[in-house]
């Protein structure tokens, strides 16, 4: 075993050694670096699963109890980490049940390889058992797909999988290998790969373009920037922090660019979109300058395109040619790696305050402060809210916890209030928005990070989703935090019924089992928390724990998340109420 | 901007076999028909080509592009209109054979406009046609009268007025590898 090992690290010298392209496989594996992978076994990838048997010390691998999870948990380990994440599953339904978290990497851009098993060649599409056209099916929901029908091909797929998974803008990509490719011997050698001839992932910077977003932003008077997960993917959290720090320049963030910069960072002024924070919504549309980092004007940010920051000219900052322009017209767009470009721009813009502009922030910050904010985290009504949840963890955890969001009500509020030190530290599905998405996201998350607390924030919607996810916690001990704010409704589309469908409420109540006895057929320490004496207690002691933790919140079963940009509205008709 | 025309975008691809359901599933997630399609070999050895042609606005036609080129296998996309692009249409029309001796008419046709008869057999005579569209509609509509058994027309192949950096783009990879 350690002989073909050594071979593998001598790949350079183009040793060569005979094996069968499953074990070439778990080879290709280790040689990019996996530890981890998460999946599900069955009858088209049992050959790959017989050489992990025999891998098991080099390679960890997670049997979820769904594939979806399989998926989801790559993307937490993905997310935390900024490696690829790597996910396992067989022909057929093992594959199709990939589909979700493929779609959720994509939108989110997650590196992520996923490797199916397919039948035979020979029985390639006679609709064979378990055979399904899983190239087909996920080609709009990866960044690139390939069927392996040999096992020369092998080495050469693989490489380039995991290059292109995270080369420029990451996303998941889908390896499909046929079973007599698993079975057949070769022999293998490895090269990992460095570029793809038709493939340019990062566009260099150009320096008029950069002179021109330096010139536009000096001479601006009222200038934001908003952000996304572009700083993050690009490692830029440095650079932009510089940026505002020098140019004084409020800077606000996406969803899935919060974390980037300490949430009490002076000049960070919160998150944009659907419910994101009043002022940089507001002044979105008083702003003479916007300059978007690594963001991709999604509907959720932007709200009605036509009533969105008409005012003000928009620098874009962008490493994905195809998102210029797309939605909001760029005045100077900046192609390239967020970390390089800012790094160049850095030098020519000039110190400012801003002072006055910033105010405006404050003042918005005021009235959003007094009429949500603070019922929301300190309430004085009976029932518990979801802010004030996430507040005690704040408080518990020092601001240092990765929170893993789910989707819906909780995750706005999540995302809302959470605070963060650390950079990749807010995992929620931001563009997909896939409920089910948390618990499995949780685990890789955990195992991507094992030194940090990471703390899963689920309704009682979602959570049901994936459930069963809980199997491999308690299997492995890992210390998650699960909390469970529990409205017993589809919080958010209950919300939405309220709001704009006249208070029918279709299918939006849940009858929900009793998740503590759950957890406990788990074997995970539970508890349910109804009232606000006991919230504090139970969450300092559920972020003390060294062991795998449920809590149960019982929230107000009517709450609605405020501020709100209705759907098709202008970012600037937010509602606070 | 908001005004459709008929647009030719040309996409240099390596050859593969997923690609053209890729490609597709861009017009289909924006409900944009393709109004022709052919995919055939580039001046470029083992670079494919790709010629579709739309009816949309610059605005999608841009976008759609943008998608493409974003593909891994995808070396570059263009889009043109039809000012900027030579470009011509197949077509094959297959006619009784006693119409070429009863109907003199026929002869007069096919030397008017400009097209060759590629084979004739007993029972039938093959026509090809090169050229726009609506030549090959014209030359349709002169035949139709007389009985047309088959008719075939060819997606658009065309040729850009300006110079298609593809080589230019290959030889820089190579040399920065």
């Amino acid at each position: 075993m350690e002989a073909v090992k050594i071979k593998t690290e001598e790949a350079k010298n183009k040793a060569k050694l005979k094996m069968s392209g499953a074990e070439a496989i778990i080879h290709c594996l280790l040689a990019e670096g996996v530890d981890t992978l998460y999946g599900y076994p069955g009858g088209a990838i049992m050959p790959v699963y017989d050489e992990l048997y025999k891998f098991q010390d080099k390679l960890t691998h997670i049997l979820t109890r769904h594939e979806q999870g399989a998926a989801h948990a790559a993307q937490g380990y993905a997310r935390v980490s900024g490696r690829v994440g790597v996910a396992m599953a067989t022909s057929g339904p093992g594959a199709t049940n990939l589909v979700t978290g493929l779609a959720d990497a994509q939108i989110d851009s997650t590196p992520m390889v996923c490797i199916t098993g397919q039948v035979t060649r020979a029985l390639l599409g006679s609709d064979a058992f378990q055979e399904t056209d899983i190239i087909g099916i996920s080609t709009p929901v990866t960044k690139w797909n390939y069927q392996i029908t040999k096992a020369e091909e092998i080495p050469e797929i693989m490489a380039k999988a995991f290059y292109i998974a995270k080369a420029g803008r990451p996303g998941p990509v889908l390896v499909d290998i046929t079973k007599n490719a698993q079975i057949d011997e070769f022999e293998f050698s490895y090269e990992k790969c460095t570029a793809v001839r038709s493939y340019n992932p990062v566009p260099k910077p150009d320096a008029k373009a950069i002179e021109a977003a330096a010139e536009l932003i000096n001479s601006a008077k009222k200038p934001m920037i908003v952000w996304g997960q572009g700083v993050i993917l690009g490692k830029a959290e440095e650079e932009l922090k510089a940026l505002i720090e020098k140019s004084g320049i409020p800077a606000a963030w996406t969803i899935m660019g919060a974390s980037a910069i300490d949430s009490d960072h002076p000049l960070n002024v919160g998150m944009v979109g659907m419910h994101g924070n009043y002022g940089p919504n507001i002044l979105t549309n008083e702003c003479d300058l916007l300059i978007a980092i690594g963001m991709r004007f999604d509907d959720r940010v932007t709200g009605k395109l036509d009533t969105y920051a008409k005012q003000a000219k928009v620098i874009h900052f962008e490493i994905d040619k195809a998102e210029v322009n797309k939605n909001v017209h760029a005045d100077v767009a900046v192609l390239g790696n967020a970390k390089e470009t800012l790094g160049l721009l850095l030098p020519l813009v000039n110190e400012n305050k801003h002072e006055d502009w910033h105010n405006e922030f404050k003042k918005k910050y005021e009235i959003e402060f007094n009429e949500v904010i603070k019922g929301d985290i300190h309430p004085t009504k009976e029932g518990l809210t979801m802010g004030e949840v996430i507040e005690q963890i704040n408080i518990a955890s020092g601001n240092k916890a990765v929170i893993v969001t789910d989707v819906g009500q909780h995750q706005m509020i999540g995302c809302r209030y959470a605070k963060f030190k650390e950079s990749k530290s807010n995992i929620t599905s931001g563009g997909l928005g896939t409920m089910g998405f948390a618990l499995p996201a949780a685990i890789g998350a955990k195992m991507g990070a094992m030194d940090r607390e990471v703390v899963a924030i689920i309704g009682d919607g979602g959570y049901q989703m994936t459930i069963q996810e809980l199997g491999v916690i308690f299997q492995h001990n890992l210390p998650v935090k699960i909390v469970v704010l529990n409205n017993d409704h589809l919080g958010m589309v209950r919300q939405w019924q309220e709001l704009f469908f006249d208070k029918r409420y279709a299918s939006t109540v849940m009858v929900n089992p009793d998740f503590v006895k759950i957890a406990e057929g788990y074997h995970i320490e539970s508890k349910r928390v109804s009232k606000r004496e006991e919230l504090q207690s139970t969450i300092e002691e559920m972020i003390a724990s060294k062991n795998p933790y449920f809590l149960e919140v019982k929230v107000e079963k009517e709450d609605n998340v405020f501020p709100m940009v209705p759907a098709g509205a202008s970012v600037s008709d937010i509602r606070l109420k | 901007m908001k005004k459709q025309q008929w647009f030719t975008i040309s996409v240099y691809s390596e050859n593969n076999v997923g690609l053209l359901n890729r490609i597709s599933g861009i017009f289909l997630k924006r409900h944009i028909n393709i109004e022709s399609l052919n995919v055939s070999k580039s001046e470029i050895d083992g670079v494919s080509k790709f010629t579709i042609v739309v009816h949309t606005t610059e605005k999608w036609v841009r976008n759609i592009v943008g998608q493409i080129e974003k593909q891994i296998e995808v070396i570059k996309a263009f889009y043109h209109t039809d000012e900027e692009t030579i470009y011509q249409e197949s077509a094959l029309f297959k006619i009784a054979s006693n119409l070429l001796f009863d109907e003199r008419q026929i002869q007069n046709i096919i030397k008017d406009n400009n097209s060759q008869i590629v084979t004739v057999a007993r029972e039938f005579f093959v026509i090809a046609k090169s050229g726009r569209r609506n030549e090959i509609d014209d030359m349709y509509e002169q035949l139709k009268p007389y009985g047309i058994m088959q008719f075939v027309r060819s997606g658009r192949i065309s040729v850009s007025k300006d110079i298609m950096q593809i080589t230019g783009l290959l030889k820089e990879f190579y040399e920065e590898a």
